[in-house]
Order: structure tokens, then sequence, then C-alpha cells
């Protein structure tokens, strides 16, 4: 068995890194909007969900520990591939025209570092209550009143949305990109792949999306 | 028809280069872009300044030597064409053509659009084989191969080695060629003895010359001049990780 | 100069095996000492370069391209054959063997031929182990088809793409030696000369194509494996860089050249569209199973084809051929496309073309079936011609594509000079006067797989070949005298470019050294050629310096032997005064305008001396055939 440091020296394994921690990425995504769009169903059914999270504290901690370390892994990843990749071409070229790469595969680094800055904000915002020192005086659990609050202030809605929209299209590049670095891409499963990435990476996106609109047209209130 | 050039110029490796325009008058569309090429340079000749140097040889689309990025895509605007089998028709009269060389940390510039491949030829010495020597080898007709197999091999197998790939690849990536050869041979039973070590070692290789590694923008399928389908950078990858997990 | 072809004693099937048995071996201690330099990375070169490495021996090689594997067999289409009878539709050995030799018109050695058939079963044995993707049936055997002058099929191939995939295995296998440290590889690096040192072949002088830096090389023995000289007619099917100095410096340094006359027109390449046509392409043989070769009956007609009514058009080959039709080997079917084309009965602007219609196969086969069998083919057609070949017939016209003839060798491959070996389609061993399809890849890979290593070990094996140093004297000179050539190429500064002088000499080597030649006409070009050459060294323009990558110096180079060989060629043409195979003289037919061999005078291989200043020499060697009759081809 290869050494894990000569693996993910070599571009293709740190590239499996990246498509592994990507994945895991995705299943916290679903988890969150999961969670998230319980706000549909009231402050009680959310703040419970809140609540109840914290009954399985060992757990939790485990998880978090662990989305903390794929996060960081991809966004390493990530950084070395770009620098490997700069490198690898010194002098650009004078004209260059794309053929069939989408803008979403080419602009992976630029919506990953759109959305790594909302995710710090939205700790800061929400986690650790920095940026907004008000929600301290709310109780531990009422994620429900913070969430629509947060919602009504016009920059934080646009900044949410507009990091939604760029997650939709690193999704949508990412999810079929980490089946191929993963070498599942192949025969039959290429449409399912294309399709469930797609797919996925729209849905994600919209369920994200429905909350601060829910709020802006006022179905969901305090 | 007539149209104007802007070309990159560098008289060698370490000195420094610059696009420079040159009008290509009475050029016939049944022309091929080289033959275009050939033409400018006779009249740079006759004019005693030096041509533009640029490779080619088989004209024919299959030793892979002619490269050029025209107008900002490899082997230009004709689909699964290389360079030499591009024909002036597919320009249009009075358009302005940029022709530039590969560019690569792992294809350095010689001169002109002349650029040093010889990565790929060091990436095939590092494991793209299988170990026989000549004489001692079984009958071929004692391995029977699914013809599905074989027709998949050739398709890899076709590969040209011109580098299409990396040009136009946004991280000069070397990855479609790699994993051509790698399926090519990971699909025949002669191949698969040797496996592992030769996806282990032509990756090894790739990375140290300098290739930039795949974030699957597909770009190079678009641009390959015999349609190698990214399903074998899949298959690359496929065999690099079941290499690295095996315990021998 | 003695012309001992050393073949073997005993029958025909025994002889190589015996001689097998006979040749001297070298230990493998001994092998590490000895180097060999193998000059061009083709079939044959790659495949002996790999080969004598795994065997123990130093090796260097070289090849003016940016990589061994752009080396032109790589533009073989068709196949490669071998006598498997894997179909079990009678083929063998000796019936291969025999085709071949017929296929040649009865011009080639029958010991060196029945080794080539013995030898193609281990080619194709090799190819596959090394992971070559040959055609399969659906049970996963080998696929075979037939080929021109056969009537089994025995032809093995991948796709349209043959050559290809068997030079990626013989450079997979050189790549393997070069990886382990065994093989030296120099690419885009020219040999510039041979260096012949008290009379045996002991290195070579090079030069990097991309620094011009020259180097020599100093070995045990020398293999050239450069390829034909179908480039002195400027158009040709071979790759623009492919050129004769390797062989032609051999031959100056009094290397016999055999049979220079034996060119191979292919009937089938896409005809010339305009001055600035640098090559022509050739369009497989295959095209000929369906589709019909016509011209109009009536002279100088411009109509479009396809409204030129049936009875006003000329099926000529099946006029003229009704056994064989359209299938006719290549050289007839060649002469009568010229036939046509020379009676003012040819077709497009040039007059210099035929027609290959498709029509009759799409009405009789359904469009689907063409395309199933030539989609690729007419997709190559539509991409350079602009034309559509479902709608309009393709027009052809014949093109030079291979030369038979070569550096003289024996049943060794080893030529007038000691220590100097030649292999693939350098030497002029196996074809004779015409090549049959399928069998080039054959020659190629049977020479650098099989026959040399054992030949040159034999060689290294039975000679003392003391060390020598890269300063003795012939090194020197011949640094010094490539030096000289590169320094005069460049002081000219005349005003015309070396590529100019190139299409002048092909224009007048087409015209009166082509498909057909005569006495006249040979005269003419022995009276210009020299003309030209003259020219060229008063009024050539070599731009740039030696000290860089410079293409028009390497082309001036090429040109230069190009003007001399061509010579050589009308001087050999204008010798044999007969018609055979490639090699037709119209003096020389019979009265239906077929080929007319002289056996009783021309039995034999004519090969020439260099003189210093003066005529070449011409000695023969007669070709003895105990084993076939000779009978005249037909295929009415």
């Amino acid at each position: 068995m290869m050494s894990i440091s000569s693996f993910y020296r070599s571009s293709v394994g740190c590239k499996v890194v990246m498509a592994l921690t990507g994945l895991g990425l995705v299943g916290f995504l679903c988890a969150h909007l999961a969670g998230n769009l319980l706000v549909f169903k009231g402050p009680e059914a959310m703040n419970h969900y809140a609540r109840s999270l914290r009954d399985y504290l060992p757990i939790l901690w485990v998880l978090r520990v662990g989305l903390v370390g794929m996060f960081m892994l991809h966004i390493a990843s990530a950084i070395r591939l770009t620098q490997l990749n700069r490198k690898a071409r010194p002098v650009e070229y004078a004209k260059k025209k794309n053929v069939q790469s989408t803008i979403s595969s080419r602009t992976m680094m630029l919506s990953g570092t759109v959305v790594l800055s909302f995710v710090l904000y939205h700790l800061a915002h929400l986690t650790f209550r920095w940026t907004h020192p008000e929600f301290q005086e709310l109780g531990d659990f009422d994620v429900y009143q913070m969430l629509v609050m947060s919602f009504h202030s016009p920059y934080v809605a646009f900044f949410y949305c507009l990091s939604i929209l760029l997650l939709m299209s690193h999704l949508h590049h990412g999810i079929v990109s980490l089946f191929q670095s993963l070498g599942l891409y192949h025969g039959g499963l290429q449409l399912v792949i294309r399709m469930a990435g797609a797919g996925l990476s729209v849905l994600l996106a919209a369920g994200f999306l429905s909350i601060p609109t829910a709020i802006f047209c006022g179905w969901i209130g305090l | 028809m007539k149209v104007r050039l802007h070309v990159w110029r560098q008289p060698s490796s370490n000195a420094p280069g610059k696009m420079v325009q040159y009008d290509a008058p009475n050029i016939s569309p049944a022309m091929s872009f080289l033959e275009m090429l050939d033409l400018v340079n006779e009249g740079l000749v006759e004019k005693g300044e030096e041509p533009i140097a640029f490779d080619h040889d088989c004209r024919e689309g299959i030793c892979g030597t002619c490269s050029l990025m025209i107008n900002g895509v490899a082997h230009g605007p004709s689909e699964a064409t290389t360079t030499c089998q591009l024909h002036m028709r597919s320009f249009r009269d009075g358009e302005d053509i940029y022709i530039e060389p590969w560019r690569a940390q792992a294809f350095p510039v010689l001169r002109d659009l002349v650029t040093d491949r010889s990565s790929f030829d060091r990436i095939m010495q590092a494991g793209g084989f299988v170990s026989v020597n000549t004489g001692g080898v079984p009958d071929a007709n004692a391995i029977p191969i699914s013809k599905v197999d074989a027709d998949s091999a050739m398709d890899a197998a076709a590969c040209i080695g011109c580098g299409a790939c990396v040009a136009a690849c946004k991280n000069a990536s070397a990855m479609l060629f790699v994993s051509a050869k790698v399926s090519h041979l990971a699909l025949l039973p002669q191949g698969q003895v040797e496996g592992s070590m030769r996806a282990k070692a032509m990756v090894a290789q790739m990375d140290q010359e300098g290739f930039g590694a795949c974030t699957n923008t597909k770009e190079c399928e678009a641009v390959c001049p015999k349609e190698i389908s990214v399903s074998s950078i899949a298959r690359l990858n496929r065999e690099f990780l079941k290499a690295s997990v095996e315990s021998r | 100069m003695q012309l001992d072809a050393k073949i073997p004693a005993g029958n025909l099937e025994s002889k190589w095996t015996r001689h097998k048995f006979d040749m001297k071996l070298v230990s493998p201690a001994n092998k590490r000492k000895k180097k060999v330099l193998v000059v061009g990375t083709g079939l044959a070169g790659a495949s002996a370069a790999a080969t004598l490495a795994e065997l123990g021996y130093q090796v260097e090689a070289f090849c003016y391209q940016d990589s061994a594997r752009r080396a032109h067999s790589i533009a073989a289409q068709g196949g490669i054959n071998a006598a498997k009878n894997y179909q079990g539709d009678g083929d063998s050995i000796y019936r291969l063997f025999y085709d071949t030799i017929k296929g040649g018109d009865f011009r080639a050695r029958e010991a060196n031929v029945y080794r080539l058939a013995e030898t193609s079963v281990q080619i194709i044995d090799q190819a596959v182990a090394q992971g070559v993707p040959f055609a399969r049936e659906y049970g996963g055997l080998l696929a075979n088809r037939s080929f021109g002058g056969a009537q089994v099929s025995r032809t093995f191939y991948a796709r349209g793409q043959t050559g290809q995939q068997l030079l990626l295995g013989a450079y997979s296998a050189l790549s393997r030696q070069v990886g382990c440290g065994a093989v030296a590889l120099h690419t885009r690096s020219e040999m510039l000369d041979l260096v012949v040192h008290e009379g045996r072949a002991r290195g070579i002088i090079v030069r990097n194509l991309a620094t011009g830096k020259i180097t020599r090389h100093v070995a045990d023995a020398v293999v050239l494996a450069t390829g034909g000289y179908g480039n002195t007619f400027y158009l040709s099917t071979n790759a623009t860089g492919c050129n004769v100095t390797a062989t032609y410096r051999a031959y100056k340094h009094g290397a016999g050249f055999a049979n220079p006359c034996y060119t191979q027109i292919h009937p089938t390449c896409i005809p010339v569209s305009g001055d600035h046509q640098s090559k022509l392409t050739l369009m497989s043989e295959s095209l000929r199973n369906d589709g019909r070769v016509w011209v109009p009956k009536a002279m100088g007609d411009k109509r479009s084809p396809t409204s030129i009514p049936e009875d006003e058009r000329d099926y000529y080959l099946e006029r003229k051929y009704p056994g064989y039709g359209n299938l006719a080997p290549r050289d007839i079917a060649s002469r009568s496309a010229k036939e046509a084309c020379d009676s003012g009965r040819g077709i497009g602007d040039s007059g210099l073309g035929v027609y290959l219609d498709f029509s009759a196969a799409i009405s009789r086969l359904g469009k689907s079936v063409v395309e199933e069998r030539y989609a690729n083919l007419f997709q190559m057609y539509e991409k350079i011609t602009d034309e559509n070949p479902y709608e309009t017939p393709m027009r052809i016209y014949p093109a030079v594509h291979y030369t038979m003839g070569g550096l003289w060798v024996d049943y060794n491959l080893e030529s007038t000079i000691p220590g100097l070996f030649v292999i693939g389609e350098a030497n002029f061993s196996d074809h004779g006067a015409n090549r049959l399809g399928a069998s080039a890849l054959m020659q190629g890979l049977a020479d650098g797989y099989f026959i040399l290593p054992a030949t040159l070990s034999h060689y290294l094996a039975s000679n003392s070949l003391p060390s020598v140093s890269a300063d003795a004297g012939a090194f020197t000179e011949g640094q010094a005298a490539v030096e000289a050539r590169i320094h005069k190429l460049f002081s000219i500064q005349g005003s015309r470019s070396p590529n100019s002088f190139h299409r002048e000499l092909g224009l007048l080597m087409w015209e009166h050294c082509g498909m057909a030649r005569d006495k006249a006409g040979l005269e003419k070009a022995l009276q210009k050629i020299p003309e030209l050459r003259e020219a060229f060294w008063q009024d050539l323009r070599v731009t740039g310096t030696g000290e860089a990558l410079n293409q028009q110096l390497e082309k001036a180079g090429r040109v230069a032997d190009f003007l001399e060989f061509g010579e050589l060629m009308c001087r050999d043409a204008l010798s044999r005064e007969e018609s055979c195979g490639g090699h037709f003289r119209t003096e020389y037919q019979t009265e239906e305008g077929e080929a007319k061999r002289d056996d009783e005078h021309y039995s034999h291989v004519s090969v020439w001396e260099h003189q210093e200043g003066r005529a070449p020499v011409m000695h023969k060697e007669s070709l003895a055939f105990e084993n076939v009759k000779l009978a005249t081809r037909s295929y009415k």
C-alpha cells in the first residue's frame, strides 16, 4: 500500500482527497438543509431540532471535528492544486477560447472562495454571534428567531443568496467531478451522475434560497 | 483570399518572445493551414528574414508532430482535426488569425512555435509498456480478448501524443494523454499484469514533469484530434486508486 | 565491390534455422562492452534498438523527429501480413513466400523472402504480447482481412491505424529500455555522416536539430533504419521530413545502393490541388473493393461527373482487366490512370485525376453499409477536398508511396561496408520490384525484432573490433566535413529557398522517372538534374545560423542529397531495359500495354558503387530462382 503522504503528494491522490472531502461536505449540506427547512414547520420544530442535537453531544463533536477536518483538507487541497496548476502554465495565451468547458468548472476557486467567506461569516454570525452581539440576548436555542431576524437585513440576505448561487455553481461541477476523480464516472453511470449532479445542486440551492424568499414574502415571520 | 496572422516569435528557449503580425495575401481556400504557413515562410526567405519555425511531419493527421494554438483553440476550429489537416476554407477572407505555441511548463518553447514535448516520452519511459522481451511470447491467439475490450483499448490507443490536451487545459494537465495510455493497456489482459505499477509510475513521472492537475473541465476532450474520451481519465483514477490501496 | 549475398546452403525451409545455429553468439558479459548505434526509430529501428538492448548491448538510438513515436511507419493504414492461417483458408509460409516473390515481379532473393514469411508469424505474437490492439472477432480471436495480390485472408489490422499501433508497440519496448538506461535515445538528432574507420563502420556524425550542436558517436556497429527515398519526388505520401541523407551518405562512403529505380506508385491518393501542395494523402487501397474507377469517354469532357451518362463513361480497369477489375494490383492500376489522363480524359481542373465512384455500391448495398465500411476514409476525403463522396465520385490519382530499392545488404542485412547494417525500407532486400500491400510493416519488424539481432551478434562475435576514440582521424575528418558543408550552404547567400529547388526536382523526377519511363526522358533528366544542382549551389539562400533550430538548414541539407540521389535513380532506370513491377519502361511493353520483363538479361539486382568525381559503377548480383518458376504476371 502506498503511504498516505505519497498518495496525497501525487496530483491524482490529492484530487481523490478533494473528491472524498467534497462528497462529505455535500452530505453535510443535505443534512444542514434538512434541518433548516424545519423553519417552515414553525419555531417549535426548529428550536426543538437545535436543542435535540445537543442531546448527542459526543456524536455532535465527532461530526463537528470531522466536518472542520474535511473542510480544511478540501481547502488545503484546493490551494495546493491551484498553485500546481498556476506553475504548470507560466506563460498565458494571448488568445484563448474554451470549447466545451463550463464556466462553473473554470471558476471553482472563485466560487469556492466566496462560499468559504460566507461560511466564515455564517459562523461568526450565528454560531459565535460576534457580528450580531444582540443575538447573545436570545435564548441558547432560539435558532428560529435568529434566522428570521438575520434575513431582515438586506445585506445579509444578498450575501447569502449570492453565496448560495455560487455554491450551486460549485456543486454543479463538483458533484460530477468528484465521481470522475474517484474513477466512478463511466459507462452507463455517466448520465445518471450528470443528472444527479445537476439535480442535487439545483435542489440544494432552491432549498437554501427558499428560506430568505419566504421571509422576504412574509410567509414566515416572527 | 487573404488573412492577417499574429504569430508568436521567439528566437530561442531563453530569449523573450512576442507576437508579430504578418499579412498572408494570395491564399487559396484549398490550402492546408501548414501550406499557408509554408507560403508565408517562402515570402520571408525571399526577403531575407527568418521564416517561422513550426513542427510538422506526416501532414496527414497521424504522427502528432504538428501543434499550434490557432485563435485560442488547440489545432484550430475544426473538430477532431490536427493542424495539418485543417484547411484555409475554415477561415473567413480577411480574418485575423492568432498562432501560438503550446503553453506549458512541461513543454518549453524551443523556437517560435516549436516546443519540446519530451516530457511525454519520459512518462512513457516510466511505465507505458508491457515488460516483455522479444521472443518467447505465447501464440497471439492464446488469450482470447473480448471484441468490446479490444475496441475500447483501440479507442484509447488512438492517441497520437500531440499534446493538444495539455495545451487546451487551463491547468496544462497531461491527464488525457497519460490516461489514454494507461487505459489502452489496462483494458487488455497483457497489460493488466503490471497495471498497478504502471499507473503509479506514470502518474509520478507526470507530476515530476510539472504538468498541472486535472480539474475535470473536459476541455482536453473537445480539442483531441483523435476524440479520446475523458472516461479514460476516470479509468486512470480508478487504476491509481486501486494501485494505492493494494497490499503489494 | 564484392557482392556476396552469403545465402546459407541447404533447402529453402531450413536455411534460416540452420543459419541461426551456425552464427556465433556473444556472451552476456561481453555484450555489455559492445555498443551499437541505431539510426531511425520507425518499426525497424525501434524494434531493433529495443531488442538489442534487451539482449544486453549498449545502444544509442537517433531520430530526427521530436519523439521516437513519430517515425513515418506510423502512417501505414492497412495492415500487416502474417502466415498464421488463423482463417484456415489454405495459407502457409510457403504461400506467403510465393505471393511476395510473385508480387515483387521476381526481382527479390528467394532466401530472404522465405525468411520474411517464416518470421511473420512471430511478429504477430510479439505485437499482441506488447498490447497492440489488433481487431478481433466476437469470439475473442484475431480478425483478418484480405489484401491486394493474395487469395487468402492473412492481413492483421488495427482499424485504419495498423502502422501507428505497431509502432507504438515497438516504441513502448524502446521506451522501456530507455527508462532502464539500456538505450540512450537522441531525438531531434539527424545523422549527417557515417564514419568508416579502418574499413569498418564505427560511428556517425550527428547534428542536434534543436541546438545545432554537432557530435561524434563511436560504436562497434552502425544500423541504418532510416526509411525510403520517396521524397526525391517532392510530392509523395511520405512525411515531409523523410529523406535519403543517411543512406546516401553511406553510399558515398562505399555502401552499394541497390535498385534505386524501384519506386512504388500508389493508385489511390487525393490529387494535387495546386502549386502550394506540400504532400499527398493516401486513401486506403481497400476503397477499390467497392469503388468503380472511371473517366469520361470523350476527351476534355468537363461536365460534372453526375451529369455524365453511364454510356459515356469508360470504366477502364473493368474493361481492360475483366478478371480483377477494379482490384488490379497497384502498379497496373496506377499506370492505367496515367494512360487515361495522358489521353486527355483526366478529370478535375488539372486533368490529372480519375473518378472512384461509389454510387453503384451505395445503390446495391445501401448507404449505411458503405458508411460502415469506409466512413472514416470518406470523412478524411471530405476534410481535405470539401467534397462529399457519398454524393459525388471521389477524385483520385497515383502518388509515390514506397521505395523498394535501398542500400544493398547480404543475407545478414550487412551492407558492403563491414559493420554497417541496414534494415526496413532503407534496405532493398525483400520486395523486389513491387511491394504487396501490408508487407512493409512485416519486413520492418522482421528485420528489427528477429533478424538483425541475430546477425549483428554474429558480426560482433566474429570480428575483433579494437576500441576507437572519438578523436581518431576518421571522426575528426567526418565532423569537419559536416561543418564545412553547413558552412557552404550558408555562404551561398543566393535568392531561392531550399523548398523551391526541391519542388523543381520533384517535377523533373515525376515527369521523367515516375510511373512510366523512357530512354529519352531519362536522358533528359540526367542532363537537367546536374543543371538544377548547379543552380542550387549558386543561388540557394539559407537564413539564420547553424547554431540553433533552423528548419531551412535541415531542408537544404536534405535537398542537396536528393539532388544527387535523383540522378542515381534515373541512371538506374535507364540501365534497366525492361519493365518490371514499379519500373515501367514504355519501350518494353506487350502489345496490350503490359510490362514486359526480360529475365534473360535483367534477372539481377543492380548495385551502384559511388566513384568520387566520376559516374558511379554498376555491379550485378544475379538472382537465382531454385524454388519458384518465373512466370508472367497476368491479371486479365
